[in-house]
């Protein structure tokens, strides 16, 4: 199982995404799960080995209920708007249900009925504040409920999202100062939390091109002082501001080298209308070199 | 049209959109430019940087707006005041308790339960709460202007449907009555209660149903009042004079969340002005089109600009002609999404905006 957070606007879904398709790549049978719940709540296929799903914490109640409780229990509480609300309004039941959907994504015995299983699941977490919450749930949860089938269930997840042969995280950034602050502090969360984790790894999005050197832009700033034609101005100030921009994005890059080194993957800023599949596997080949 | 025509008359602004689109610094951005027009303005930031946040004297703790010195403003002439403050939500939740609260007693028996624990220090959720929280109690004081920074959630729409998760739970008179045992209210949910309640015990435990009856219990009249609370925060929202502002950049992903928020604002009949898109990369000014860019660059007439560096940039051009293109048609589907709703755009500036000289650059595009 992968986590994969970071900082809101990073491209954490772009990201995990391409780290599906790698993993489908190299033949496992791969689930990319995001927590927005917007897009299909079925497992789907989107290429060779690889399926999406979105998980919500309504459909995982269900799901969970169907499953555990036995007879009109289980009816009756489906039915009742009281048992919905309270639960969804008990703090952290949301995450704790995620969570649990999730796990059993990644069971070789799936509970879900003629459900296959995956090789990994990758998931498409929230921003770094909230992703790092979400793993701390059922050990939160865990110690309030203390007892109960629920606590239960809560310490078999735990366990398992403590367990770095199971479990890692990836952080992604772009070489910018608040996501790489938000990488660094994210690190440290993990690694003081009751379970401690560990990065596996960080992976630095979007990273522009190096096409200018210094010397290249004092050629470009004389032309732009000495231009005589106007037309001419705007197309080099462009080049003079990605090259700004690329000095700014090599000092944040030196800071994650500095904490992480080989820890940290690169992929370049892609410079196309949108991302779509042949983008994905382009980042897809970066990610598995 | 500029950013004081667009919240022009409105007595609250809440800054709203995804993660990473300069929510923050927008929000500041705003507060300044009205508070130079003589309001006097208190923006709420949640979680600034910590360059922007110093920058405005906001290092200080107290969870509460401070005065912001004009010279720490360069360039701005403030007509009116600036009033500051960082939100912090443990506190401002614990602040809540003991104004709603019977007696202090009651108010630290409260802040002690577990439940309540949880409930006030876990991230989801609470932020959200407390920052209409906040906005509801400095809706009271005698500002002009409340701009409010929305917290960093994965979709926007969180923001409006985490609060009244919140409130549900505090609220719920409901659930009081089924977590008290023999109580009528069990009698009058008829069918339901008993076998709700036993599958309750079955599912999440009984400790966690004994703590949470504990907690309803000493929570006990003040239901009333927190259901209170949220009616009025609810008008406070829909208020004629409250705006809200959709933050985006001009990338897919956000624009796709800023459709949808914006759907939900329409959907929950709340006053929607317009919206601003940050980072968006500015086309080339077209040369005429038989010459091209290529055609006006100086490669023969400017010495020192060699060929080889010149393809080179001439590559970087078309490349941010790309992005260009992108974001003009990214806007134009957010445009399509509106009913007319002004869009104000802010160009990427190829740098961190997330100090003092990034807040003054959003500020002079977006009062231009």
């Amino acid at each position: 199982m992968i986590f994969v957070t970071g900082k809101g606007g990073v491209g954490k879904t772009t990201v995990a995404l391409a780290l599906g398709l790698a993993g489908a790549h190299a033949g496992r049978r791969t689930i990319v799960a995001d927590l927005g719940g917007i897009g299909d709540q079925a497992e789907v296929q989107v290429a060779p080995g690889l399926f999406r799903i979105s998980v919500d914490p309504q459909s995982a109640m269900e799901e969970y209920l169907s499953v555990k409780v036995p007879g009109p229990a289980a009816a009756a509480l489906r039915g009742s708007r009281l048992f919905q609300s309270f639960a969804m309004a008990t703090p952290g039941m949301r995450e704790l249900l995620c969570m649990g959907k999730l796990w059993e994504l990644a069971q070789f015995e799936r509970r879900t009925p003629d459900a296959d299983a995956y090789d990994l699941v990758i998931v498409d977490a929230p921003a770094s504040g909230h992703g790092a919450a979400l793993l701390r749930t059922p050990r939160t949860f865990a110690e309030i409920a203390r007892v109960g089938p629920i606590a239960h269930q809560a310490r078999t997840i735990a366990d398992t999202i403590a367990d770095p042969v199971f479990t890692a995280v990836v952080a992604v950034s772009t070489a910018e100062e608040m996501p790489v602050n938000e990488t660094l502090e994210l690190r440290d969360a993990l690694a003081t939390a009751t379970d401690p984790l560990e990065l596996e790894r960080v992976i630095l999005n979007g990273r522009y091109p190096d096409r200018f050197g210094a010397a290249d832009a004092e050629l470009l700033s004389a032309a732009r002082e000495a231009s005589p034609q106007p037309a001419a101005v705007p197309v080099l100030d462009v080049a003079l501001a990605e090259h700004h921009r690329a000095a700014l994005q090599q000092l944040q890059e030196r800071r994650l080298r500095a904490e992480f080194g080989e820890r940290l993957q690169v992929l370049p800023y892609l410079f196309t209308p949108s991302v779509e599949l042949p983008q994905l596997e382009l980042l897809a080949t970066e990610l598995a070199r | 049209m500029n950013a004081a025509e667009l919240i022009e008359g409105r007595r609250i602004c809440i800054c709203v959109g995804g993660g990473g689109v300069g929510k923050t610094t927008t929000s500041a951005a705003l507060a300044v430019g009205m508070a130079a027009r003589g309001l006097k303005v208190a923006v709420v930031t949640i979680d600034p940087a910590r360059r922007l946040a110093n920058a405005l004297g906001l290092e200080e703790l107290g969870n509460e707006p401070r005065l912001v010195a004009p010279d720490r403003l360069p360039g701005i002439e403030l007509r009116g005041e600036l009033w500051a403050m960082m939100l912090d939500p443990k506190r401002t939740f614990d602040d809540l308790i003991d104004r709603v609260a019977p007696s202090p007693e009651r108010a630290e028996e409260i802040k002690q339960n577990g439940v309540y624990r949880q409930l006030s220090s876990a991230v989801s959720g609470s932020q959200e709460f407390t920052a209409i929280e906040k906005l509801y109690e400095l809706a009271e004081a005698d500002y002009d202007l409340l701009v409010l920074d929305t917290p960093p959630a994965h979709n926007a729409v969180e923001f409006l449907s985490a609060p009244g998760r919140l409130t549900a739970f505090l609220g719920g008179g409901a659930l009081q009555a089924l977590l008290r045992p023999s109580g009528i209210g069990m009698r009058l949910l008829g069918l339901g209660a008993a076998p709700v309640l036993a599958a309750l015990k079955l599912v999440t435990g009984v400790d966690l149903v004994s703590d949470l009856t504990a907690f309803f219990t000493l929570l006990g009249g003040m239901t009333e009042e927190f259901n209170a609370r949220a009616a009025r925060v609810e008008q406070l929202l829909g208020a004629t004079d409250t705006a809200f502002v959709l933050v985006s950049s001009a990338q897919d992903r956000p624009i796709d969340e800023a459709i949808r928020f914006r759907e939900t604002l329409r959907r929950d009949e709340l006053p929607f002005v317009g919206a601003i898109v940050n980072r968006v990369n500015q086309p080339l000014p077209a040369a005429a089109p038989e010459r091209g860019a290529e055609a006006s660059l100086p490669q023969d007439d400017v010495p020192g600009l060699p060929p080889e560096l010149a393809t080179r940039v001439l590559a970087c051009a078309a490349d941010h002609a790309v992005l260009a293109q992108r974001d003009r048609a990214n806007i134009e589907r957010l445009r399509a999404a509106f009913a007319g709703e002004p869009i104000l755009q802010v160009p990427d500036f190829s740098a961190d905006v997330h100090d003092i000289e990034g807040l003054l650059a959003i500020h002079r595009v977006l009062f231009r």
